[in-house]
């Protein structure tokens, strides 16, 4: 993988300054390539990772599978472009396997997402099924821990 | 009452212990301190290599190994030193497994010193070589490095310093603390002095696999017959990221190893047999670790250094291991008052450099075996220490 995206998907936070003498390239060149992957569509964006746990009244997530109805040609695309635009949906993946699309959804409540599903999915046309399952703890996201652990101490000590 | 210090042994009771623990008790009581002071690699050992260690107690394999350590392991470090360093070892008769590299330092010294032998000390260096040297009955003979040669060692620094009574020359390249390393045409510039003069060499490669730029590690038993008059020192600590699992090794001609053999059969008998075999999975299966570990660092390295040109901190680009060694001069403090400002302002610990020899004065030890967020926040702590500092003036 390219050494530029490796650093930016675990931490955007260096300025390209700090990244050209990390990657041993001129300044101008990693802007060049950030600006590159922009206009690619490579990086999309640039966010934080947050733990919603540690947040008060945080929200509900669920993990939704639906099975679909292909159409002709598009097959699940439409259906897909179709879950996107709901604001309660934050991941839509295309799935092989026993269903077809998995959607990572959050709600401010357990009804909420609830109401989302019965209501709002469920009577989409073309949607066969939906299974849904609440997260009970994230542990990991976007390749960062999650949790506190005892290994957040240095537990190295100073040898001489 | 006993009189302990006139019962004990002399020699040992006049070995000064490790000269900066004040300095660390001042860190020890802060609790939001940033380190950059330890000396061992930030990554666990990989884990299918930690997966050997366990398959082993699993199994039950809890004895004794042979003194020399396993045939297997002899053997996979022989393919080691051929495959990376051109070197060949015969595993039967030239391989010795011991409990880290430093073990094998010891063992190495009290085999070739004979009382009243001078040996070789290039410094700023770790420092076990002098109190281990003086243990052995041997003379150390301090040689400092500069930052000018990139604390390489030159041979008219070893010239001017051999004298009929020198035994042998330590090398301590790639360099704890400078992050110097010896490129094969400063090797080949010493060596007609040593055998010129017939002196051994013991040669730690303890950090061989920390190379950075374009010619990795070239040991200087490779080159020019050295063989027969070096022991070659490493082990899996820095490379596999296993220090706590304390194996090391040394290579050397069978007389040498023979003599050390001795000494660790009846001091340690064998080495640890679950570190063993974790040290053979590593062997076999750890190239790749190796190389991604030393791409980290290499990142890291070139971050610091491009945060020190930004902030005018003079150091000399260092080429092995993973410490930075930056020249604290223009501060106008000791490595010692610098180090303490900055932790008890600052609240970051960095190791003085005078800890590795008076040569080290002038100096302090950045480790760079830190995560690039560890490092940026400690970075951004001692520019404001130094733009304070400048202020003062």
């Amino acid at each position: 993988m390219d050494k530029l995206l490796q650093i930016l998907s675990e931490n955007s936070d260096f300025t390209t300054e700090e990244l050209a003498s990390m990657l041993g390239e001129p300044e101008d060149y990693i802007c060049a390539q950030i600006k590159e992957y922009r206009a690619q569509g490579i990086i999309k964006g640039y966010h934080a990772t947050i733990n919603w746990e540690k947040v008060k009244n945080s929200n509900v997530t669920a993990l939704i599978e639906l099975k679909v109805t292909p159409k002709p040609e598009s097959g699940f695309e439409e259906m897909a472009q179709r879950v996107m635009e709901y604001s309660e949906v934050r991941s839509v993946y295309l799935m092989a396997g026993a269903y077809d699309l998995a959607l990572f959804v959050q709600g401010e409540s357990i009804q909420d997402v609830s109401a989302f599903v019965s209501r709002k999915l469920s009577a989409l046309d073309g949607i066969i099924s939906t299974a849904t399952h609440f997260v009970l703890k994230c542990y990991k996201e976007s390749g960062v821990n999650l949790v506190d652990s005892e290994d957040d101490n240095d537990k190295r000590s100073l040898i001489l | 009452m006993i009189d302990y210090d006139k019962t004990l042994n002399g020699t040992i009771r006049d070995v000064k212990p490790s000269g900066i623990r004040k300095f660390f008790d001042i860190a020890n009581e802060m609790d939001d301190v940033i380190s950059l002071s330890i000396g061992e690699p930030d990554f666990k050992t990989p884990w299918h290599i930690r997966q050997a260690g366990i398959d082993s107690l699993e199994k039950g394999r809890t004895w004794y190994t042979p003194n020399r350590g396993f045939g297997e392991l002899r053997t996979e470090i022989a393919k080691y030193y051929k495959r990376k360093f051109d070197l060949e070892y015969n595993p039967d008769s030239d391989v010795l497994v011991t409990v880290g590299g430093s073990e094998a330092i010891d063992l190495a010294l009290r085999c070739i010193v004979n009382k009243g032998d001078e040996v070789l000390i290039p410094q700023p260096s770790f420092v076990c070589y002098e109190p281990l040297t003086i243990m052995a009955g041997g003379k150390p003979v301090l040689i400092e490095t500069k930052q000018e040669n990139n604390f390489r060692l030159t041979a008219q620094e070893l010239e001017e310093n051999i004298t009929d009574k020198t035994k042998l020359l330590i090398l301590p390249f790639p360099n704890n603390p400078t992050g110097g390393i010896m490129r094969r045409e400063d090797l080949e510039k010493i060596i007609p002095i040593i055998k010129k003069h017939n002196i051994f060499v013991l040669s730690d490669e303890i950090y061989a696999e920390l190379t950075y730029g374009e010619q990795r590690h070239v040991s200087i038993a490779s080159l020019d017959d050295m063989q027969e008059r070096t022991v070659v020192i490493n082990g899996f600590s820095k490379a596999y990221a296993m220090t706590g699992w304390r194996l090391g090794y040394a290579l050397g001609p069978c007389q040498i190893i023979d003599q050390m053999t001795k000494l660790h059969q009846y001091g340690i008998m064998s080495s640890p047999t679950t570190a063993q075999y974790a040290a053979i999975d590593a062997l076999k299966n750890g190239d790749k670790d190796i190389e991604n570990m030393r791409s980290e660092y290499d990142m890291r390295r070139k971050y610091i250094l491009g945060r020190f040109e930004k902030i005018g901190f003079d150091c000399f680009e260092p080429l092995g291991a993973f410490y930075a060694f930056p020249c604290i001069k223009s501060t106008g403090l000791s490595s010692e008052e610098f180090c303490t400002r900055l932790i008890k302002e600052k609240h970051v610990a960095l190791v003085p450099g005078n800890a590795f020899g008076s040569s080290g004065e002038g100096y302090v030890r950045m480790s760079y075996s830190y995560s690039l967020k560890h490092l940026k926040l400690a970075l951004d702590r001692i520019e404001t220490f130094l733009e304070e500092l400048k202020n003062e003036d």
